[in-house]
């Protein structure tokens, strides 16, 4: 219980962070992208913001080695730059300029993203299921 | 030299995307990352974790519109064309599943961790991301 409740309160502070940040708005996502047009370095922003205080979470996380609720702080996994890793992250970077939407804002764009957002969506999780499937051939190739 | 308030803001929301990361770290355990919470849901490899990234989703889709009324206008921006959403949405699900990760689990969770793994992909995903945007809109005209 007590998991599943901050669970929804992270996700509602996540998805609040992303509508003040302005991260839902596709533009200006896609203007953080476009250096050689109208930059807009809004996303610098937000990326810097998030990211300083997990710096000092993931101390606070290490040292513990154990959750508030009892759940180990997830290892490390070795660093091994895999095809699948590169492949991804091109990927992930191609798509994320076409549309100017990454996972996060996509699902929050359901509350106001009209049917546009809801076509993304459904496309991203469908790209989601055949993941696998596909990376099974790409490592056989 | 006055500072653009929409970066004040993004510095804000920043913050909240951060300390969001940072409960769902230190209370459940778990690294916040949107890619792998919807994709475990999706294909049903979230076995027990699967309630706690239901709860997320909840949140994250029912709570924010809540401040919606605070602002004159919320628009996303989103493009017209049917193909284009059909096709950076392929890009995104395939490409975030296959590197296990987007802009939060790589981007937020990883880069703060120091995580090389996480640095590289952003690095990647960014520079990618700055290509495509100079041919898609530049050279293409397209978006």
């Amino acid at each position: 219980m007590m998991r599943n409740l901050s669970a929804l309160f992270a996700g509602a502070l996540f998805g609040c962070g992303l509508l003040v940040s302005g991260m839902i708005d596709t533009a200006k996502v896609q203007g953080w992208l476009d250096i050689f047009g109208a930059w807009d370095p809004t996303l610098a922003f937000v990326l810097g913001g998030a990211v300083l205080p997990m710096i000092f979470v993931w101390r606070v996380a290490e040292r513990r080695g154990m959750s508030i609720l009892g759940t180990p702080i997830p290892d490390r996994v070795p660093v091994r730059f895999d095809p699948a890793l590169i492949t991804g992250s091109v990927m992930f970077g191609a798509g994320w300029a076409l549309a100017g939407f990454c996972p996060g804002p996509a699902l929050a764009s359901f509350a106001y993203g009209g049917w546009g957002g809801a076509l993304f969506l459904l496309a991203m999780v469908a790209g989601m299921v055949i993941a696998p499937a596909l990376s099974a051939r790409l490592t056989k190739a | 030299m006055v500072v653009p308030m929409d970066w004040v803001w993004g510095l804000v929301g920043g913050l909240m995307i951060g300390a969001a990361a940072g409960v769902y770290l230190l209370v459940n355990g778990r690294i916040l990352g949107a890619s792998g919470i919807i994709g475990g849901l999706a294909d049903g490899t979230a076995g027990p974790t699967g309630r706690e990234k239901l709860a997320f989703l909840l949140g994250l889709v029912a709570v924010p519109p809540l401040l919606v009324p605070l602002y004159a206008s919320v628009s996303t921006n989103v493009t017209a064309s049917p193909v284009v959403l059909i096709l950076a949405g392929l890009l995104v699900g395939v490409g975030t599943r296959l590197a296990n990760g987007c802009t939060s689990g790589h981007g937020v969770c990883g880069i703060s961790r120091f995580a090389p793994r996480g640095i590289v992909s952003t690095l990647i995903y960014l520079a990618a991301g700055a290509v495509t945007m100079a041919v898609a809109r530049h050279v293409l005209g397209v978006i």
